[in-house]
């Protein structure tokens, strides 16, 4: 299958990690993927602050450059539920642009639920030998409903023990630029989330979200805590082989 | 202030001036919701969901029901019940108890009420699902004062008054009527959020459920 | 004896920064805000699929309601009319303060009993009432906590949930005496010790009180039925006992039929105290000879309503029911508690209702509509779907279009001018590359609210796109 990637401009600049590891997966699992470099980023950030003309500018340059793909996928929940829940409310209800935006939306996948509802996959072969909890980021769990499949996505990776993460449905407090509007608010609910992450004795905390890990992975290393982040992709592309390089 | 009648549907209206004319006003009367949840015996649910509620629970049979009712005002030690006007006659019959009758010609005061030890009513309907007794004033539960000044309730429930959900407690009323919707005694979650039974209501209330004699 | 007053408190995020730093206050709404979802979680679970359909019910008859709200505003006048009760319309707060006091004074009774409302809140009535020399007295447990402690209330419905017991009975003890019957001298923290002496204290107030004070859950138009949800029996008491009673209810607290109730008597009750029923509710229609008032009036409130109705968005925020679960559930709530949103709405609902009640006509309502992460929990335990996020966006657009904020629209134009070209963006991470390493750790500015308490991630060095690039060059 032929999967356009839609990297996120945040994973694009702060996280190709995440990225490289997206490609090698689908690549693994006997994918072709392309990357229409005219893509930039979906316009959220503009939207959740109030610029809704800029972010429809936005919206309209993400349809023009992922038009043709049967595809898309997004290693970002909140980005994917930008595009799928909020671009067709950018036009007038019953516009062209509203339609078309409505058009893409189900195209569109967050990379976990890609890999289970689209391609049938649970067990991508991964290994990880590491104790890791996951946190439900808030527009995976809310928005997108992803449910149990980052879960099993995580149980059937090889030498993974998942720990449960307490207060795990509750928002880590990043939500864009809340976290510097109300930053001592975001502060407060990020160090909560990260001080039950730590709680749990793991060594990774994985999501669905890097800027959601940006936050929570900001506070444990300014704790000098020695729990890490990853995004899931990181974790569902590592293997065997990766490891006994590294 | 005829004006402001005549202004606050003025501003209603302008601020609907996109809903349609054409639009129909009245809603088809669907109900696209179930009418019970629960499942099991319709009074076992009751008494399970009353008992949650720490009100007091007893089973009776209709040929019981008089020395159950006496029995049970001598557990309480009450002296002087409140009565409503149409409360039947042979559910005190077994009991030694003082009455103190509440009547349209000689209402009974707040304060008169006060001196009771308690009252004795029927009720309207009950829901088992959320455990609710429903009072609508009629002579077997007297006017509303009479249920809640006192400190301590008996409620007659007859199997046949009990349905098992709301919607279908709320079609078996009138509105017009004043209701009173009982679900325990009176309580409070104002403290920490911890329910604790017992505020300016009634702090005890005791239900019999009365079954047809077989 | 005055009331406290929201005029004057901080806009959120500074309310919000002394709000988080009080430990006391944080420990006790964290108990009961997990107190009160575990209750509701436990009895919304209960109803299985129904809840969603009942959900929906809801949503569907309120919004119907409001589509049509001058044809059943109206209807219940005239039903309301018909049962005995005199109607009356406020299109403003000083109006509807102006009638009750009017009504108050004709008894010629000098105090009120009242059953908790939010739309007296709202309205400041207990001041006004102050002023023409009539004392108010608040009879729910909560209120009339806040009432005694000269606080403010910071919960829909539990206006008391920032003080925890030993607060309360200290409270007990040095005002009960102020307002009648003392407080036990050996009154402990226990809950129970503490509702007995509301009940003492109350206890007489109640059976002389002339004249009742209260607001209304429901108004069913068509049979003209005021509903009034409770706890403890003071609103049965406040409803039953008095001569006189005024309902100050809010235009949007229709329904239009009495078997709507059906829907709304199941979604509240769970949705707010977690019970399957609150032990008391009680429906009125007018008068009924013999029972209860002989004198009732209802007092219908615009105050600003019309304004929310007007706009397409943000009328939904009319649907409420006044439940708080979207409080109980709200990350930002739990620690910043009621006060810090300066309004008697606080918590997500009053997030979207006070700016629009208001206009946004203050710096503490423009800063509102950004209280909140977008995380969704709100909408999802709503009873009646009002999707917060989206009207919060939507205020969120009304401020930005504004006058003023020139550094934020600077940023996001030049955030826009950047990602509105992929060649732009590869310039910028590329420079962003360059200079990564030289980034301090403490920024300042707004950047600073982040460098506080969070490091910055390490800028990489190339970008997933330089990446990608290269890789396909090789190929």
């Amino acid at each position: 299958m032929r999967i356009a990637l839609f990297i996120t401009c945040v994973n694009d600049t702060l996280f190709p990690d995440t990225g490289r590891s997206v490609v090698r997966l689908l690549e693994r699992l006997g994918h072709e993927v392309v990357f229409p470099t005219e893509q930039t980023c979906c316009g959220q950030m503009h939207y959740n602050t109030g610029y809704r003309r800029p972010a429809a500018r936005l919206a309209v340059r993400f349809a023009r450059t992922f038009d043709g793909a049967d595809a898309v996928v997004v290693p970002s929940a909140s980005c994917a539920a930008m595009i799928r829940e909020h671009y067709p409310k950018l036009g007038r209800s019953g516009s062209r642009l509203s339609r078309r935006m409505a058009d893409l939306g189900p195209r569109v996948y967050d990379l976990t639920e890609f890999l289970v509802d689209v391609l049938g996959v649970t067990d991508v072969g991964a290994y990880y030998p590491h104790k890791v909890v996951y946190h439900p980021t808030c527009h995976g769990l809310r928005s997108l409903g992803l449910g149990d499949r980052p879960y099993r996505l995580l149980r059937a990776v090889r030498g993974l023990e998942l720990l449960e993460l307490p207060g795990a449905t509750e928002c880590c407090g990043f939500g864009g630029t809340f976290s510097v509007k109300n930053g001592d608010v975001s502060a407060a609910m990020g160090f909560d989330k990260a001080r039950h992450a730590m709680e749990t004795g793991a060594e990774v905390l994985c999501a669905v979200d890097n800027s959601c890990l940006m936050h929570i992975g900001g506070t444990l290393s300014r704790q000098r805590s020695g729990l890490r982040i990853a995004h899931i992709a990181e974790i569902l592309a590592s293997t065997e082989k990766e490891y006994a390089t590294t | 202030m005829g004006g402001s009648r005549e202004r606050v549907l003025a501003r209603v209206r302008a601020a609907l001036a996109d809903v349609p004319a054409d639009e129909p006003v009245e809603r088809p009367s669907e109900h696209p919701y179930a009418d019970a949840h629960s499942e099991g015996d319709t009074l076992e649910v009751l008494a399970d969901r009353l008992l949650d509620y720490k009100a007091l629970v007893e089973r009776v049979t209709e040929a019981d029901l008089p020395g159950r009712i006496a029995a049970a005002l001598d557990r309480r030690g009450a002296g002087r019940v409140a009565v409503p006007p149409g409360l039947p006659q042979a559910w005190l019959a077994e009991s030694s108890v003082e009455r103190v009758g509440d009547t349209a010609e000689a209402p009974l005061s707040a304060a008169d009420l006060d001196a009771t030890d308690g009252v004795v009513t029927a009720c309207a309907v009950a829901i088992a699902e959320t455990g609710t007794l429903v009072l609508d004033a009629r002579p077997d539960q007297g006017r509303r004062a009479l249920t809640l000044v006192p400190d301590y309730h008996l409620c007659v429930v007859r199997a046949g008054q009990v349905v098992d959900g709301v919607p279908q407690a709320v079609r078996r009323l009138d509105p017009g009527r004043p209701l009173t919707w009982i679900s325990g005694p009176s309580a409070t979650s104002d403290i920490e959020l911890n329910r604790v039974e017992g505020v300016h209501g009634p702090r005890t209330l005791e239900v019999l459920l009365v079954e047809p004699d077989t | 004896m005055s009331s406290a007053t929201f005029l004057g408190m901080p806009p959120f995020p500074e309310a919000a920064e002394h709000a988080v730093r009080d430990a006391r206050t944080r420990h006790n709404l964290h108990k009961a805000t997990h107190t009160i979802r575990g209750k509701r979680d436990a009895v919304v679970g209960e109803l299985g699929d129904d809840w969603a359909r009942l959900r929906a019910e809801g949503e569907a008859v309120k919004t119907h309601t409001l589509r049509h709200l001058d044809h059943y505003l109206e209807r219940l006048e005239e039903s309301v009319q018909r049962a005995g009760g005199t109607v009356h319309w406020a299109a403003d707060a000083a109006e509807a303060n102006a009638i009750v006091t009017r009504l108050v004074r004709r008894t010629g009774e000098t105090e009120v009993v009242k059953v908790k409302s939010m739309a007296t809140q709202e309205i400041e009535l207990n001041n006004a009432l102050e002023a023409a020399g009539i004392t108010a007295y608040e009879t729910d447990l909560a209120e009339l906590i806040v009432q005694l402690g000269e606080d403010l209330p910071s919960h829909i419905l539990v206006p008391a949930i920032h003080l925890g017991r030993s607060q309360i009975r200290e409270i007990f003890l040095d005002k009960m005496a102020e307002w009648g019957v003392p407080a036990p001298a050996d009154l402990t923290d226990d809950p129970r010790a503490l509702a007995e002496a509301a009940r003492v204290h109350l206890r007489e107030l109640f059976l002389r009180s002339k004249v009742a004070v209260s607001g209304a859950n429901f108004a069913v138009a068509d049979s003209g039925t005021l509903v009034v949800l409770e706890s403890e029996g003071n609103g049965r008491m406040c409803l039953t006992l008095p001569e006189t009673l005024i309902s100050v209810v809010g235009i949007e607290k229709i329904v239009p039929t009495w078997s709507d109730l059906e829907v709304f008597l199941q979604l509240l009750p769970r949705s707010s105290t977690g019970e399957r029923m609150n032990p008391y509710t009680s429906t009125w229609t007018g008068v009924t000879p013999g029972d209860g008032p002989q004198d009732f009036h209802l007092v219908l409130l615009d105050n600003g309503r019309t304004d929310v109705l007007a706009d397409t968005v943000g009328r939904q925020a009319l649907r409420c029911i006044r439940c708080s679960a979207c409080l109980n559930i709200c990350p930002v709530y739990e620690r910043t508690g009621g006060h810090a949103y300066g309004s008697v709405y606080p918590g997500p609902i009053g997030a979207i209702l006070t700016p629009q009640l208001h206009g946004m006509s203050s710096e503490v309502d423009r800063a509102l509509p950004y209280a909140s992460s977008l995380c969704g929990a709100c909408y999802d335990v709503c009873p009646v779907a009002i999707d917060i996020p989206e009207v919060l966006v939507h205020l969120r657009e009304q401020v930005a279009s504004a006058p003023g904020h020139m550094g934020e629209k600077a940023m996001m134009a030049g955030a826009e001018a950047v990602f509105g070209s992929s060649t732009a963006l590869d310039a910028a991470q590329r420079a962003a590359g360059l200079v990564g390493g030289a980034i301090p750790k403490h920024l300042p500015g707004t950047a600073g609210k982040w460098t506080d308490t969070r490091d910055l991630p390490e800028i990489p060095r190339g970008s997933f796109r330089q990446w990608w690039n290269e890789r396909e060059e090789d190929r």
